[in-house]
């Protein structure tokens, strides 16, 4: 029997559907969403290039979305972004890749990237969990959780990794979650277009790796859960810190204009060439 | 009713057509619980690969805001105006 | 593939002229003339100033040069860059190229040109900054994990560190493969005359490029033809095992097999267009007794081959300049008619051991570490002691 095939396929390497992403996860609906807002854009995803590293957030764009994608090393996405965006500034390139990827082994790239606010969009889907490798402890697992590396309750705070992002000199940073798909889509559209480093945290489910081990078997009653749990930014500034303890603070963090470091690396590089230029002029 | 959504009271009637590939859902249930409408309910059979696949109960009260469009990690949903 | 007119014109004010440099920088100016169009390196001694250099020089000539936050990431943003079709390089020393392995790993499998030099420095860990060695050859070969194969050539001149850069880019965009310029820290900060070539006389390889739609990870050949990014292919680059279309299989026995066995054997099978040697025989054809050195070793070696033959000993003598793959045959050929064969290396004998793998006579190894390399007495001396 022919199915209905929703538009966004356009988009997908369909022929690799239904992707391996568990019942409820949360990876499908940033599929969803990241088609979305790439078709709201009219972007030509020729003209992207789509870069992850490894974890289950990696397979969103890798190589689910049909465009140029590099699938790299664990943590290393935006390093070798990095070395794409410079030779070809007139690529959108887009990471999206998970928590332990990106906050964890691949930390220092991340902030480095913010820091030099490089044109980069970065997609960080988080799971709270090592959810490939069956559930280990991540950088931004809340303390008390029990996991498989933590069975004596994890002991560690969890990182803020959209406002260490802030803080480290990105140009757009926000945070949504899997639940705020119309947000979600919004801000994908804002941190692509912004010139310089974007930086989107998406609260998402894992409900097999990580829902099992709190209570929360289903997509569904992770959904509810952010729900009940997101609060906007706005609101989250007039509260004091202990009234913020276990709630989710999305909306936009950080909006702003600074010099971007392609375009400032071609610049100075172009001054080189021209003074070159000048000097031979000048003899001949 | 979630904020950012085209949704509003006062939209236009008009005839929205729910379909569901059956090849891509594997029955998470999220547009059945977030549908403003409870337009979905689950249906009794099991599909092919064992899945309990939403059915389509009460069509005519969709107003087409695609929150469960949007929200459906299998890209399995699919809205038409008619 | 030819140059820009910005590079052209850059080019033009230094070709067929003679300067005074370091080995390090001469590899700069080389890559310069090879087309590199990228650099991303993180300092380190002794590989800093190939860093420095092309940080003055690549921007003259178009070229991007950026700083990482280290050697990780170094290694990844070449291989980022290489995908969108420039010649892409970085430099380091032996604490960087341990963290570089990772990556060299992911490019091997997903067939990446690019070059990487090696400083070599004292190891193990930081050891001896500041000090030559040559403890990286087997780390060169066997660095990353699982089976692969690598090119990887020596230098024993300031000249050659300009000249290998050419071939370096050449071999890794036709192998489709990275390539280590696996240089010591003697060579890297030795001070000599370099001449530039003549802009015409430089012929850079082209990369092989797959047609619209065709496999960019397999086929009939065994170096199958690259695609860009931007140029509307989706390609999918994957260090995970994938089929010829680059589409992740890393369950099925064959696929993993057919994939890693070709980007195995395209290096294997194509030893003989690879690999360079230089030989310095004695005269009558009568020595029983051989030295085989490589690099700045090279150097003092063959003064003490010289002197010893000044002494009326027929010894004979070859430098490896293609480190690897390894030059089995040339070796086994040079080995013949010896008796034995000496290896004065700076590390305890790592390359000693892969000669004793391919002949039938003694291997001597001529080991010295602590950060000072070989004297010519040191080799005569060691030469002699096993002639008598």
């Amino acid at each position: 029997m022919s199915q209905p095939r929703n538009q966004m396929m356009n988009y997908i390497r369909e022929e690799i559907m239904p992707h391996r992403f568990c019942p409820g996860c949360g990876c499908g609906t940033v599929l969803n969403v990241f088609t979305n807002a790439i078709d709201n854009l009219k972007l030509d995803p020729v003209k992207m290039v789509c870069v992850s590293g490894i974890g289950c957030s990696a397979w969103i764009p890798s190589p689910y979305f049909k465009s140029d994608t590099l699938h790299t090393t664990h943590g290393r996405p935006i390093a070798f972004a990095t070395g794409v965006k410079v030779m070809r500034p007139d690529l959108k390139v887009v990471v999206i890749a998970g928590d332990g990827d990106v906050s964890g082994i691949g930390g220092n790239h991340l902030i480095h990237a913010a820091r030099r606010n490089i044109d980069l969009s970065v997609f960080m889907v988080n799971n709270m969990i090592y959810g490939m490798t069956g559930g280990q402890v991540a950088p931004t697992t809340p303390t008390g959780v029990k996991t498989s590396t933590t069975p004596h309750l994890n002991i560690e705070p969890p990182f803020q990794v959209a406002e260490l992002v802030a803080a480290a000199g990105a140009s757009y940073v926000a945070r949504w979650t899997t639940y705020h798909v119309f947000r979600l889509i919004k801000a994908m559209e804002e941190a692509i277009t912004k010139q310089g480093f974007s930086f989107i945290e998406i609260v998402s489910q894992c409900p097999d790796n990580y829902g099992r081990r709190i209570g929360l078997r289903t997509g569904v009653e992770f959904l509810k859960m952010f729900k009940k749990q997101a609060i906007p930014i706005d609101k989250a500034r007039e509260l004091p810190e202990e009234k913020l303890e276990g709630r989710i603070i999305v909306g936009k963090l950080r909006d702003r204009e600074r010099p971007e470091y392609t375009s400032e690396l071609h610049r100075v590089t172009k001054e080189q060439v021209d003074k070159i230029k000048a000097e031979q002029e000048k003899i001949s | 009713m979630q904020a950012g959504s085209k949704m509003t009271e006062n939209k236009p009637k008009s005839n929205w057509v729910i379909e569901i590939n059956e090849n891509l859902c594997k029955g998470c249930e999220i547009c059945i619980e977030f549908c403003p409408f409870t337009i979905f309910g689950k249906s009794d059979k099991l599909n092919r690969k064992g899945y309990y696949l939403p059915v389509v109960l009460i069509e005519n009260k969709c107003n087409g805001c695609r929150l469960c469009e949007l929200l459906c990690p299998e890209i399995a949903i699919v809205l038409t105006e008619e | 593939m030819g140059f820009n007119e910005d590079r052209k014109r850059y080019l033009a004010g230094l070709e067929d002229k003679t300067y005074f440099m370091l080995g390090d920088e001469a590899c700069a100016y080389g890559a310069i003339f090879a087309g590199c169009d990228f650099f991303a390196g993180y300092p380190i001694t002794p590989a800093s100033e190939v860093a420095e250099r092309l940080a003055e020089e690549l921007p003259k000539a178009g070229g991007l040069c950026i700083q990482m936050e280290d050697e990780l990431a170094s290694m990844a943003a070449i291989v980022g860059a290489s995908w969108t079709g420039g010649r892409s390089m970085t430099a380091t020393s032996g604490p960087g190229f341990s963290l570089m392995q990772e990556n060299i790993g992911y490019a091997i499998m997903t067939e990446t040109p690019c070059v990487l030099v090696d400083v070599q420095r004292s190891g193990p860990s930081t050891g001896q900054a500041t000090k030559p060695a040559q403890g990286d050859m087997m780390q060169a070969r066997w660095g990353t994990h699982g089976d692969h194969n690598i090119i990887a050539l020596s230098p024993n001149s300031a000249q050659e560190c300009f000249d290998m850069m050419q071939e370096c880019f050449n071999l890794a965009d036709t192998y489709r493969t990275p390539v280590i310029l696996l240089m010591d820290g003697e060579i890297g900060h030795i001070r000599e005359s370099v001449t530039m070539p003549a802009l015409s006389s430089i012929k850079p390889a082209a990369r092989k490029m797959a047609k619209p739609g065709e496999d960019v990870f397999g086929g009939e050949e065994l170096v199958p033809g690259i695609t860009h990014y931007g140029m509307g292919q989706n390609v999918h680059v994957t260090g995970s095992t994938h089929k010829a279309n680059g589409m992740r299989d890393v369950t099925t026995p064959h696929v993993h097999e057919a994939l890693v066995k070709r980007i195995y054997n395209k290096i294997d099978d194509n030893r003989e267009k690879i690999i360079r040697v230089e030989k310095d025989i004695s005269q009558n054809g009568q020595s029983k007794i051989g030295v085989i050195a490589y690099g700045a070793t090279a150097r003092p070696s063959l003064g003490a081959v010289r002197a010893a033959r000044d002494d009326g000993k027929n010894i004979d003598f070859m430098r490896l300049i293609t480190i690897w793959p390894f030059a089995r045959k040339q070796v086994a050929e040079f080995a013949k008619n010896l008796d034995m064969i000496l290896v004065p290396e700076m590390n305890l004998g790592q390359i000693s051991r892969e000669i004793e793998r391919f002949v039938n006579c003694k291997v001597v190894s001529v080991p010295k570490i602590g950060g000072v390399p070989h004297t010519v007495e040191e080799i005569y001396d060691a030469i002699t002691e096993v002639a008598s």
